[in-house]
């Protein structure tokens, strides 16, 4: 029963499956995080006075934390070219970077909402907070299942075995990074 | 079609009723060769021994045309019904004639307050009239609904004028109706709002001018005498 | 490529699986199938009995209804409330998605299971979860949720006006599972169907069902975001104390109202493909005819898909939404109607030069297209805006949504139960019990729903546990509409008894199946009844198309997918 079974081998419409269910894992998660800024995008507009709240959060610490994971996703991209090459060890070490990326990223993020939070920027201190902490939440959310989904690919990755994942949680990274991308500049630069 | 259920009772009232009649007669027409139609087939083809089924593959284009063209039909069809409900919409609820009386209708959980003007003739001042679960209004008259809700959503619903409109908390929302007939009528809240949603019944008594100057006169409050209110503007 | 044909697991796993392993926590997609029927079929009898309770209170106001005792206003809403969730989430998507979806991809394009097997175990765990919480979302104080399936804030976000706190977050909790589940079926059968095909199956060869289930669940992905950002939202406010909904506090309560139509509309489509696509199946095989038209049928399909995305607000008309946007959404609404529209005309033109068997699959193919026609025609009275400001939240509605959510969910089910229950389970039903309980359900459906037509156009408001309230609706010739609807909603729910009886007994008793009792084309039918682990000792390669029946090359009037030229 745990053996694969041959249609996971397959490949009818040419693009490797693992890679292909990333891509809809993907798709799906770009309608939840779009409904989710749209959603925050028209109540901005609706409501002029959010330039105020949105002063307070640090656009220096976002600006910081953008670059941890731009340099994350790169060393996701020299990760997947290890695995390519068959150098798993290299490809683990990689990875095992990426994930220190996304370690400094959540610390920086813990100490930024203490920060705010001791400041009396909590979650229901206006909409422009709600949105702030539950957007950036559910972004670090997926920044931690990341990390570790790519830690049990270097284990594994380390040994040589199911070298082809690394490009899959590299993927997924690149997304990860991507929202960030898009909630930085609406959560930080739009004062 | 709906009046034979429901008395229609103001101005745009029957012109929703026609619009519904309009589309009954289309999808009607359609609904009925459909069905004519497919259970003719079923009836015609159904399986007799030693007679074959034809090969069709519905892709040459003499075939694709019994599909193409009832599709086509059906466009048409559908242009039709779209202008006539554009226009009964606009003139329901784009459109805002001018006032000739105002009130304003508060819904909650669960009762609805109406807020009539009182002998000044003016809605917001000292002498409007706040009766639970009960509208007073003149026949013939173009009145503006101001409608508000105080706690969740509520809605509006007057089945003889055929108006429907859902009440936010924090906002305002402005329409229209015209009432054509006296009489006493229901009202109904048309969005589900709690336990007592099925409680909020009120009633709306369309008057004629003199019944409903005699109703204002009565509830006015007794404070107030026909030497300290300004003339009533007709 | 050079692949083994044989699956390698066939063999070992056969004789050595324990109890728990073949029927608990199997990653075999056909057990995953008939969990989720299973599951799907025990909530339908929890959302009947709820119709059951709430039809007999609007018959018989304040009666002790046997079964349940009286039906009082806050629990009339909590009936309505959760069988309408019910139905939808628990019975519609896991029959006909994923049961249906997960017991026929993998056969009908000829592979060994689908390509996670072990996701998809996970999807179903999430799922029975998500029935669990529901169920017991009904139990806990205050009772269960009685804010509508549509779940309007500030009704539903705040304690204080819904009196239901804890039934209000589970509510939504299960149903975030729902979605949670089915985003992982539904990756599963997209990818499987992409890439998984037995050689020989190009995009025009698969089978009419299985490209409706992938298209649903494509739509069902894309769909879904918005909501489940807008329910995160709606649980925080109920939990946390934010004010996304809240207006007092700079919140909007219409921004949720679009968050879910937006998937709330493409949601009815992702119901109805999958049973438009076992009609096309069914009827292909007892007409014993090529789909007529099969690109235009796949290609409406995908333009009711991409439509679907752009009608949501036709169900806020009244709410408060900007006059002006009005005129767009009748316009999308009405425009949708031509492409499923032209998808009933291709059937229609299926049946022309056929030779039609009534058996009992039959009958409710035919009967999904009868009835589908009818409620897709009143679908458009509330298209359009102007007549919509009379017929919103009235029994029209309802009785427009029934005739769309009963063929779907109900007569298409049946269909493909019938159809595919000797492959399943390797045994033939009984016919003569199969079309008693056929003409039991199908004609006391029509006095269930034609009533509320009525009481719709009388006036009648939704959602409302006693019309004894109002005047104009008390009156005795509504009343008797009353009462004759809930009457017939009792003989249809006691003829369900037939078909539990039909379908047990035959499951062990049936007269025995073989590979290919109905003559059909597609790629199912050439291997056991039921198909052992891995389906096939050596997976198919294809030949042609799914329907070649009547074939004039041939002699046999079918022409299976799989016999090389």
């Amino acid at each position: 029963m745990s053996a694969t079974p041959i249609a996971t081998g397959r490949s009818t419409s040419g693009i490797p499956t693992g890679r292909l269910a990333v891509w809809w894992v993907i798709a799906s998660e770009i309608v939840i995080f779009g409904g989710l800024l749209i959603s925050y995008i028209m109540h901005r507009l609706a409501h002029g006075n959010w330039a105020e709240q949105a002063a307070h959060t640090s656009t220096w610490v976002g600006a910081f934390n953008t670059l941890v994971l731009l340099s994350s996703s790169l060393s996701a991209v020299l990760g997947h070219k290890a695995a390519d090459a068959g150098d798993g060890k290299k490809a683990a070490k990689m990875l095992y970077i990426t994930a220190f990326g996304a370690l400094t990223f959540v610390c920086v993020k813990a100490a930024e909402w203490t920060f705010e939070i001791s400041h009396g920027y909590t979650i229901t201190s206006s909409t422009f907070w709600s949105f702030y902490y539950t957007a950036a939440g559910l972004h670090a959310l997926h920044v931690i299942a990341g990390a570790i989904i790519m830690l049990i690919v270097a284990q594994a990755a380390k040994r040589n075995q199911h070298l082809n994942r690394v490009e899959l949680i590299g993927l997924y990274w690149h997304f990860v990074d991507l929202v960030w991308i898009f909630l930085f500049p609406l959560l930080y630069i739009a004062k | 079609m709906i009046e034979s259920y429901v008395p229609a009772v103001s101005t745009y009232a029957s012109s929703i009723d026609n619009l519904f009649t309009l589309i009954f007669g289309l999808v009607g027409f359609w609904l009925i060769l459909s069905e004519v139609v497919f259970f003719g087939l079923i009836w015609k083809f159904r399986a007799k021994d030693g007679v074959k089924t034809r090969y069709i593959t519905g892709e040459e284009k003499h075939q694709k045309r019994w599909i193409t063209w009832p599709h086509l039909l059906v466009l048409v069809c559908d242009v039709f019904i779209i202008v006539g409900a554009v226009r009964v919409w606009y003139d329901v609820k784009q459109n805002l004639p001018p006032a000739q009386e105002t009130v304003r209708v508060i819904g909650q959980q669960w009762a609805w307050t109406f807020e009539h003007p009182g002998l000044d003739g003016k809605l917001g001042t000292a002498d409007d009239i706040a009766k639970v679960n009960e509208l007073h209004v003149k026949v013939d008259t173009l009145y503006h609904y101001k409608l508000e809700a105080l706690d969740v959503l509520h809605s509006f619903s007057v089945p003889v004028f055929r108006l429907k409109q859902d009440a936010i908390p924090g906002r305002t929302i402005t329409g229209w109706f015209e009432a054509t007939q006296t009489g006493e009528y229901g009202i109904q809240c048309a969005e589900i709002c709690g336990i007592g949603h099925g409680l909020m019944g009120a009633r709306i008594f369309i008057e004629s001018p003199e019944a409903h100057a005699a109703w204002l006169a009565k509830e006015s409050p007794l404070t107030l005498t026909a030497m300290d209110t300004p003339a009533v503007e007709d | 490529m050079a692949e083994a044909a044989v699956p390698a697991l066939h063999d070992e796993q056969h004789h050595e699986q324990s109890f728990g392993q073949k029927y608990l926590w199997s990653t075999d997609h056909k057990m995953i199938a008939m969990q989720y029927l299973f599951t799907g079929m025990l909530m339908a009898l929890v959302g009947g009995f709820m119709a059951y309770a709430f039809r007999m209170q609007l018959a018989f106001p304040g009666m002790d209804v046997p079964f349940y005792g009286i039906v009082s206003a806050s629990e009339y809403n909590a009936l309505v409330t959760n069988h309408g969730t019910i139905m939808i989430f628990w019975v519609a998507m896991p029959v006909l998605l994923a049961a249906f979806g997960n017991f026929l991809i993998p056969l009908m394009i000829g592979c060994d299971d689908m390509v996670f097997p072990k996701v998809n175990r996970l999807s179903y765990q999430i799922f029975l979860l998500s029935a669990v919480v529901i169920l017991g979302s009904l139990f806990v104080e205050g009772g269960g949720f009685a804010g509508a399936w549509t779940a309007y804030p500030p009704l539903s976000a705040k304690a204080e006006y819904s009196q239901t706190p804890l039934g209000s977050s589970l509510w939504l909790v299960a149903v975030a599972l729902e979605f949670v589940a089915f985003l992982l079926g539904g990756i599963n059968f997209i990818t499987t169907t992409m890439n998984s095909r037995a050689p020989g199956m190009k995009f025009y060869d698969i089978p009419m069902v299985v490209w409706m289930i992938v298209i649903a669940s494509v739509l069902f992905l894309v769909s879904v975001g918005p909501l489940i950002a807008g329910a995160m939202m709606l649980f925080m406010d109920q939990n946390v104390g934010t004010a996304f909904y809240d207006p007092d506090r700079g919140g909007d309560p219409i921004l949720w109202q679009h968050l879910f139509w937006f998937f709330g509309h493409p949601e009815v489509y992702v119901v109805m493909l999958p049973a438009v696509g076992i009609t096309a199946d069914v009827i292909c095989v007892f007409a014993r005819k090529k789909l007529f038209a099969y690109k235009t049928v796949l290609y409406t399909a995908f333009g009711t898909g991409v439509l679907s995305f752009t009608v949501w607000a036709h169900h806020q008309f009244i709410a408060g939404i900007d006059p002006r946007m009005a005129h767009i959404f009748t316009v999308t609404t009405l425009l949708i109607s031509i492409p499923i529209a032209e998808m009933i005309f291709v059937y229609i033109a299926t049946l022309y030069g056929g030779s039609i068997r009534l058996t009992t699959p039959m009958l409710w193919a035919l009967a999904f297209i009868a009835e589908f026609l009818i409620g897709g025609v009143t679908g458009i009275f509330l298209g359009a805006s102007g007549a919509d400001i009379y017929l919103h939240d009235t029994y029209f509605v309802l009785a427009h949504f029934h005739y769309m959510f009963y063929p779907i969910a109900i007569i298409g089910t049946f269909a493909g139960i019938a159809h595919w229950f000797p492959k399943m389970f390797g045994r033939m039903m009984n016919e003569t019990l199969g079309k008693i309980h056929f003409w039991l359900t199908v004609i006391p459906f029509n006095v269930i729903f034609i009533p509320l037509f009525i009481l719709g156009l009388a006036g009648q408001h939704r959602r409302i546990y006693d019309y004894t309230n109002f005047p104009e609706l008390a009156i005795q010739p509504l009343q008797d509409l009353r009462v004759l609807a809930t009457v017939a909603l009792l003989v249809m729910l006691g003829a369900q008894l037939i078909f539990l009886y039909n379908f047990f007994s035959s499951m062990f008793k049936g007269k025995k199946a073989g590979k290919n009792p109905w003559n059909a084309t597609t790629l199912e039918w050439t291997t056991e009844s039921p198909p052992p682990h891995g389906n096939w000792a050596e997976l198919p390669t294809v030949y042609r198309g799914p329907y070649e029946y009547g074939n004039p090359d041939r002699e046999d009037d079918y022409w299976p997918q799989n016999e090389p030229v």
